[in-house]
């Protein structure tokens, strides 16, 4: 087994644990931390790519990882005041509470 | 060389899952904390030294605080800890039936799949090629981000300080 299908392997487990994490649990800031989970195994397999790939001639990888990660940020950061503002309105942030839209 | 990875992938993956698996958000969220930093560590393994200081800035120091202030935000009581509901077992139940099949395909995948050999010398990228890249071949991409981010950061702000008090014209 070479080193990139161990990366890929741990990757993919990676995102599986967010996965689960985002279906299973119902607190609506697990539900969040667990697609953190899944951006961070993304970003494994774009590294591991970039350092076992065939060729590399640009740091593309490495760049989109970069970005990647800025948008995660933007996405936690909507995320958290989500979840503040639906716990204002019902005083709750279970998944299988937060039913209705209109506050 | 191997084996390092293989430490860092128990890492990454010993408290990811124990984060998903336990009952108290704080322990979660400090549990994620190890594993981002696990992450970085393979950044660093992978000889991306810059996004590894960028994975331990952005995960582990700003992303985590807000998750903690999330958290502490939004306390329940005690009690609030419900017990397990036949719902609950059932959702469960079908989440990990879903991601064990997921992990089966995606894992027979992977380890059946061939790459073609990878380049003799390792991939550098220095900071100043990085930032050459960045501002010349990318910088498109990295404006866009930049507006991306303000506009999230307002937006969050604008979502978690909004008052319920509404305009009288708004009522229905």
């Amino acid at each position: 087994m070479t080193p990139l299908h161990l990366c890929l392997l741990i990757s993919t487990a990676l995102f599986c644990i967010g996965l689960f994490g985002a279906l299973a649990r119902s607190n609506t800031i697990l539900v969040l931390l667990g697609i953190e989970l899944m951006l961070n195994a993304a970003n494994i397999n774009f590294i591991a790519f970039w350092r076992y790939g065939p060729s590399h001639g640009a740091a593309n990888g490495m760049i989109f990882v970069l970005f990647s990660i800025a948008v995660a940020a933007a996405e936690a950061a909507v995320g958290l005041a989500l979840i503040i503002a639906v716990y204002r309105h019902q005083k709750n942030i279970r998944l299988q509470e937060a039913t209705v839209l209109k506050g | 060389m191997i084996v390092a990875l293989i430490i860092i992938g128990v890492l990454i993956l010993g408290s990811a899952a124990a984060a998903m698996l336990r009952r108290n958000l704080i322990h979660s969220a400090l549990l994620l904390v190890a594993s981002w930093t696990g992450v970085a560590a393979f950044y660093l393994w992978a000889g991306a030294e810059f996004l590894a200081f960028a994975q331990i800035l952005v995960y582990a120091g700003a992303i985590s605080m807000v998750v903690l202030f999330a958290v502490l935000l939004t306390r329940q009581s005690r009690d609030a800890e419900l017990p397990v509901e036949p719902a609950t077992v059932t959702r469960t139940a079908s989440a990990f039936a879903v991601t064990a099949s997921l992990a089966a395909v995606i894992g027979a995948a992977v380890s059946t799949a061939r790459f073609p050999a990878s380049a003799a010398e390792a991939p550098s990228a220095t900071v100043k090629e990085i930032g050459l890249d960045l501002m010349q071949e990318h910088g498109a991409a990295l404006l866009i981000v930049g507006i991306i981010l303000t506009v999230a950061l307002i937006g969050a702000t604008v979502i978690a300080s909004t008052d319920k008090k509404r305009d009288p014209e708004d009522a229905p």
